[in-house]
């Protein structure tokens, strides 16, 4: 097992109360697997991806553990942390468009980063330059400043930088989403052959298109207000959906290959519930065309056929 | 790149000019007759007046058409020769502005680069730390908000009138006169340390609260986020934050230039400290309309060059600007 998560909560300090904004998330990733992470916008997919490398100061590790290769990471503490960015888990954040310093050359960026890190220069630089030919970038970006890159540009960039020391996971926040839909097509792809060429040993990738996912994720993991809902192989979660939200997530989509973004709200009634006083019991019961009495239950997110995982009490039984 | 250097430059030369002809205009058009002002103080024979009253609007060039008043001003302008001041008869205004210069260079150049310089690097520490936070920022509060007059007769009060620590008034002891010596340096850095000071303090408020705002705010951005996921120590985070935020301090001090002088000028005045602020204090109560003239064109040429320099300097500093100017181009 590459990762490892068990009971992983996470809230965010707000000043009308904690935003339960990752609630007992537990899963593993095996070594070489792609795993999309899909749900509707704020149901804390990106809030997940960021604990498991860097919490912000509003965030609040309120329990959990993480694995990864069989260490315990100390996604808790800030400084302990450190060591294991970048070197052994990586991000590429929701907003990588601005994520490079606007002030200085890309190039000199990336080597006062690795100098500080206290990473020999020599060889890095050098696979720098070779990856950013594999992403379709010409050498002298390193030359340039980034306001001198487009968005898609600006994406390779961060995706080649953050993945550069050949991280075993990789966490790609929306890495497709300000990008258009060949542009999209292309960078998902890179994803891939990141992993096929052994940059990075696994991925998660974190999107609002479901499309993007059927073609490139091994697994599927679907939240739902904070609390896993549904993790399986792509194609079972596509065709053969346990819990009831994905399958409303799946059948809004007119067929796959389309951005179920922007169809989503018409797709499935109701919102989704604040974060702040979820509901007790199951957190979709409010939406849910099955829900019953037991629904007041917290539902485990277990197994329900081999290899698919559900937090559902219609599934289990 | 040139173009942009251009256009800008042409922009100062443009306020140059106006600027220059205002104050052309200003004692012109201004009530009251200088020259005979400056007989009154003579008090001259009646006789004697009507002789003397050509003689100096022939000197002082009052004899002919105004339009060829103004054309002769610009020429004796590029001559460096500013006329002759009236209290002062005949002495030149560029010798009496040359004799005050460097006394309020002395206490602008070290005032200005000193508070930047310090102002920035205390804000920038107190944004990291809450203590330095809380001491740090109120007094700033209080001491930006304070004019530099005031602060002044503070700091002349307690220090010079109640303490005794330093002296009231004057750059350098009464027995002394300017040399290079250590006596005379000695006492003249005994004289320049409390309008130094007034100066000092106040733009140091102000530009310790700008940073410390400035550098929360880069902190929080998307870049330095980044650099943290990436486990950048916090030394390369906070210096990268440091760097993005000076840029807007360093606009600021350019729009800080005409007030931190007109500061110079009134802290002069509650020191007597001999620089061009208690020339143009003695100049307007003399009504020394050239003198006046002399002084005002000194300090707009001074900060408009000062704004100049800044605004080329922000080229080299921001890509952006740089970026921009090729998208404009
Ligand atoms: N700094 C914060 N303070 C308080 N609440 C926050 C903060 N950041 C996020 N949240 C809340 O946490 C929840 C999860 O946010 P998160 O960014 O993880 O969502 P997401 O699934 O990534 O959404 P999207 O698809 O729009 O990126 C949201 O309900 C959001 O309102
Ligand atoms: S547990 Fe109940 S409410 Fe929740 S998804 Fe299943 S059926 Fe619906
Ligand atoms: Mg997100």
């Amino acid at each position: 097992m590459s990762l490892k998560v068990d009971g992983l909560t996470v809230y965010y300090q707000s000043l009308r109360g904690d935003v339960k904004a990752v609630d007992g998330a537990t899963f593993e990733i095996a070594d070489g697997e792609i795993m999309g992470l899909a749900g509707e916008s704020g149901c804390g997919k990106s809030t997940l991806g960021k604990s498991l490398v860097r919490m912000d100061a509003r965030m609040r590790y309120v329990d959990g553990r993480v694995e990864l290769d069989g260490k315990e990471l100390p996604v808790w503490d800030d400084r302990k942390m450190n060591p294991y960015r970048f070197k052994h888990v990586s991000i590429i954040p929701q907003y990588a468009l601005s994520a490079l310093n606007p002030t200085r050359k890309i190039g000199t960026m990336a080597t006062e980063l690795l100098a500080s890190r206290d990473i020999p220069l020599n060889g890095v630089v050098d696979e720098f330059k070779r990856r950013l030919k594999i992403v379709g970038l010409p050498e002298d970006v390193l030359e340039r400043f980034p306001i001198e890159l487009s968005g898609g540009m600006k994406q390779r960039v961060v995706m080649v930088l953050s993945s550069l020391l050949d991280p075993s996971l990789l966490i790609a926040d929306e890495v497709t989403s300000a990008l258009d839909v060949s542009t999209q097509r292309a960078v998902s792809e890179l994803l891939v052959e990141f992993r096929d060429r052994g940059f990075v040993k696994s991925m998660i990738v974190i999107t609002h298109d479901l499309s993007v996912l059927y073609q490139i994720a091994d697994t599927i993991l679907v939240m739902y207000a904070g609390k896993l809902a549904e993790k399986a192989p792509a194609e079972t979660v596509v065709h053969a959906p346990a819990h009831p939200y994905t399958r409303m997530l799946i059948s809004s989509l007119p067929e796959v290959g389309v951005r179920y973004a922007e169809k989503r709200l018409i797709g499935i009634p109701g919102r989704p519930p604040s974060l702040l006083e979820p509901p007790t019991g199951c957190r979709f019961k409010t939406r849910c065309p099955l829900a019953f009495e037991k629904c007041a239950e917290e539902p485990p997110f277990v197994e329900v056929a081999p290899g698919q995982a559900a937090a559902c009490w219609k599934a289990t039984a | 790149m040139w173009r942009y250097l251009f256009r800008k430059v042409s922009i100062y030369v443009v306020t140059f000019v106006v600027a220059v002809s205002i104050d052309w205009a200003i004692p012109r058009f201004m009530p009251g007759d200088p020259i005979q002002g400056l007989l009154s103080r003579m008090q001259a024979q009646p006789q004697a007046s009507e002789e003397l009253t050509s003689f100096y609007t022939e000197a002082f060039g009052f004899d002919v058409p105004l339009w060829k008043q103004y054309l002769n001003f610009w020429a004796a302008l590029f001559q460096g020769d500013l006329g002759l001041s009236i209290t002062n008869y005949p002495i030149p205004v560029t010798e009496l502005i040359m004799g005050a210069l460097p006394y309020t260079l002395a206490l602008l150049v070290p005032a200005i680069l000193l508070s930047f310089w310090a102002g920035n690097k205390v804000g920038a520490l107190a944004a990291r730390r809450k203590t330095l936070d809380n001491t740090v920022l109120p007094m700033s509060y209080v001491l930006t908000a304070t004019p530099q007059m005031w602060l002044g007769i503070i700091l002349a009060w307690v220090f010079a009138s109640s303490l005794a620590l330093f002296p009231v008034s004057g750059a350098y002891g009464f027995a002394l006169q300017p040399e290079w010596s250590v006596e005379f340096a000695r006492s003249f850095l005994h004289h320049w340390i409390l309008p130094f000071s007034a100066l000092f303090l106040v733009a140091f408020g102000g530009w310790a609260i700008g940073m410390r705002n400035l550098i929360i705010y880069e902190l929080e951005a998307d870049y330095s986020n980044y650099l943290a996921s990436l486990g950048a120590p916090t030394r390369l985070v906070r210096k990268y934050a440091y760097r993005n935020a000076l840029l807007p301090q360093i606009t600021g001090l350019a729009l800080a230039l005409g007030a931190v002088v007109a500061g110079a000028i009134v802290v002069e005045i509650v020191f007597s400290y001999p620089g061009l602020g208690t020339l143009t204090l003695n100049a307007i109560e003399n009504r020394d309309y050239f003198l006046i003239q002399g002084i005002f064109l000194f300090l707009i040429t001074g900060v408009l060059i000062a704004n100049l320099v800044i605004d080329i300097a922000y080229v080299f500093i921001d890509p952006r600007t740089r970026v921009g100017m090729q998208g404009g181009a």
